[in-house]
């Protein structure tokens, strides 16, 4: 396997490309997918390869862009159908979880709905409110949709092929401070399928199971701690629905500590579920209670100095570590 | 108040095979209709019905001018437009006992039927829901070249929703091979189009999408197979939507059969649309223009009726869900 580093957005990029001309039902249609390859260059090049039949500049209309995704894909089709900025699934969330998530089960099984939505989501950029939110919660509550959250170029690339060739409802969430991270991608066309927790660092001392970025601040903060002499077990769950609680039970049990960090509001964060899952499951395991690191239960701030606040960090992870550690 | 729209029948050919198609599909509509409202409100069906009597000559006229590869999304007042596009009776009244015999084996019901083999792409209960994926499966149409065209049925309360004006731009912006079809019976469940919209013709919203606007009287069903024939033919010629504004009235309340709870509509409004009955219209035409006998229509009832009987008995005998299967068909997988 042939790899070579790519950066976060081009590695999706990629996969964009190669599944495209894999299928010939796969297309794309977006608020500047097309001419202007998306407004962070997701899509850069797509129109240029293959036309404007399969790639469609919409009109500003998301629930238009995904209802017209929800009826092609029961057609038989494979359309991807981008929204932009995730706080736009809100403006479409009728189709999203209505009608997408919904068809299958209510329709005793006569119809797939193999529909991949795209969008960026995340704080960071002093986009403020309406821009930068991190709502996977809302998404994986609703049977029949699945959601994943790429935390790294190879996730990127592997996931948007993973949804597109899934028969499912599936959102793809990049992180938009994300996009020029740099990693090693393989040259060549493969799938990860939703479901399959990373283990980003195998550790013995405490578990860390991070979401979408965090993924990349807990790395560094595990790689501080390990300079400390402390071992961090680091698990990206790659999707939120369907969340591989296997892989974090089975760490969980082996360092009895975890924490759970997610840029999303903490109140009723997918934190709270893991939280559920592990005591559930682990409870006679844990050496002190599930600990979470998330974002304050408010809007997302433009100030820097008040984002950077809203947002966890390295070091507020390694402290919450240290915190989670000392409790005996 | 609204009042019936003038018969405008005579101007309308009709051949004793269109007569007969259309009088037939609206007749096994109104059949199946009285009849599950009678069951629920003996309580022998679950839920609640949003019933389709009075206009039954909207989804038949543009049923019969649809083909089983054509798609159609409908509304919560759906039996109808499925029954139109071709829906089988045993399965529809199974789904209505919540069996696993009916078209969503028990876990749609009433406001969710679907039939993929004939082009019914499934009733919807959200108001506007369907119409953004009538316009997909359009643009599917387009795709693959494959010459089928879809229809959205809803009502001129789904006119106010978002859903319906972004779907109609787009439609239009593209030249999807898609009908819209609102039909117009007055009433946002209980609110009268004068206290909803400022328009009185739903057709002149089609100008802000540069489509055509067509209005036809929902009670003729000839007249609304004519628009719909001349419409559907324009989609699949690649020219484009259109939205045709079908004047109707539906009879019973906005849900059940049971009279009123508050008087939301005049008794002399509901009596004087009543009398434009789009069955008895058709069998007037059919009668008087020596196409079709008394007789027949009567063995039409006669035969309709048997497939009624014989509908409630299939999903009588219908086994119930299992529990243990509640899980299933959450995912594909």
């Amino acid at each position: 396997m042939t790899t070579r580093e790519l950066t976060y957005v081009k590695a999706f990029n990629e996969g964009m490309h190669q599944i495209m001309a894999e299928d010939p039902d796969v297309f794309l249609i977006g608020e500047d997918v097309a001419g202007y390859g998306g407004v962070f260059h997701m899509f850069d090049g797509l129109l240029a390869e293959f036309g404007e039949r399969r790639v469609k500049d919409t009109p500003i209309a998301e629930q238009a862009i995904i209802g017209l995704g929800v009826g092609a894909a029961a057609r038989g089709l494979r359309p991807v159908c981008d929204l932009m900025f995730m706080d736009f699934v809100g403006v479409a969330m009728d189709q999203i979880f209505n009608q997408a998530a919904k068809m299958k089960y209510m329709f005793g099984g006569a119809v797939s709905v193999p529909l991949t939505i795209t969008t960026a989501g995340g704080a960071g950029m002093s986009a403020a409110a309406q821009h930068s939110q991190s709502l996977e919660a809302w998404l994986a509550h609703v049977p029949g949709l699945k959601v994943a959250m790429p935390a790294s170029p190879y996730d990127a690339k592997g996931l948007i092929v993973g949804a597109i060739r899934d028969d499912n409802p599936t959102i793809v969430v990049l992180n938009k401070k994300m996009l020029g991270v740099k990693g090693e991608v393989p040259e060549e066309l493969y799938a990860i399928p939703f479901g399959q927790a990373n283990v980003v660092t195998e550790g013995d001392d405490v578990t860390v199971v991070a979401i979408g970025r965090m993924v990349v601040e807990a790395r560094k903060a595990a790689e501080a701690l390990d300079k400390q002499g402390v071992s961090v077990e680091l698990i990206d769950p790659r999707s939120v629905q369907p969340l591989d609680t296997e892989t974090i039970v089975a760490s969980v049990k082996k360092t009895n500590r975890v924490l759970i960090v997610h840029e999303a509001v903490e109140f009723g964060g997918i934190g709270a579920e893991i939280s559920s899952q592990i005591q559930e499951q682990a409870f006679d395991y844990l050496d002190a209670p599930v600990a979470r690191l998330a974002a304050p239960f408010a809007p997302v701030p433009y100030a820097p100095v008040l984002e950077n606040a809203y947002v966890p960090d390295a070091a507020r992870i390694e402290a919450a570590v240290r915190r989670l550690l000392e409790r005996r | 108040m609204t009042t019936p729209t003038e018969a405008i029948d005579e101007v309308v050919p009709a051949t004793r095979d269109v007569v007969l198609d259309l009088h037939r599909r609206m007749v096994r509509i109104r059949r199946f209709e009285e009849s599950s409202g009678k069951l629920v409100e003996t309580g022998e069906i679950p839920g609640f019905l949003h019933l389709y009597v009075g206009q039954e000559a909207v989804a038949s006229g543009v049923g019969a001018v649809l083909t089983d590869d054509d798609q159609i999304t409908s509304t919560h007042r759906g039996h109808g437009h499925a029954i139109a596009k071709g829906a089988e009776l045993r399965p529809m009244f199974a789904e209505l006992y919540a069996k696993t015999t009916g078209y969503c084996k028990g876990r749609g019901g009433s406001m969710h039927i679907v039939d993929m083999s004939r082009g019914m792409l499934g009733a919807n209960a959200i108001v506007g829901g369907g119409i953004p994926i009538a316009v997909g499966a359009a643009f599917a149409s387009q795709y693959r070249g494959d010459g089928g065209v879809a229809v959205s049925f809803f009502g001129d309360g789904a006119t106010n929703i978002g859903a319906f004006h972004e779907s109609a731009n787009m439609a239009a912006v593209w030249d999807l091979p898609i009908v819209f079809v609102v039909e117009n019976n007055g009433y946002a469940e209980f609110t009268s189009q004068e206290r909803h919209m400022r328009l009185v013709d739903i057709a002149e919203r089609a100008a802000s999408y540069g489509m055509p606007g067509v209005i036809v009287d929902g009670m003729d069903a000839l007249a609304v197979r004519e628009a719909a024939l001349e419409a559907v033919e324009r989609a699949r010629r690649g020219e484009g939507p259109t939205l045709i504004e079908a004047k109707t009235y539906r009879f019973f309340d906005h849900q059940g059969i049971k009279g009123m709870r508050i008087p939301y509509r005049d008794p002399a409004e509901v009596e004087a649309w009543k009398s434009r009955d789009a069955i008895r219209l058709i069998e007037t035409i059919g009668i008087e223009r020596g196409l079709v006998s008394a007789e027949e229509f009567e063995g039409i009832w006669a035969e309709v009726e048997a497939e009624i009987n014989d509908g409630i008995e299939f999903a009588r005998n219908s086994p119930d869900p299992d529990p243990a299967d509640i899980l299933d068909d959450v995912y594909t997988v």
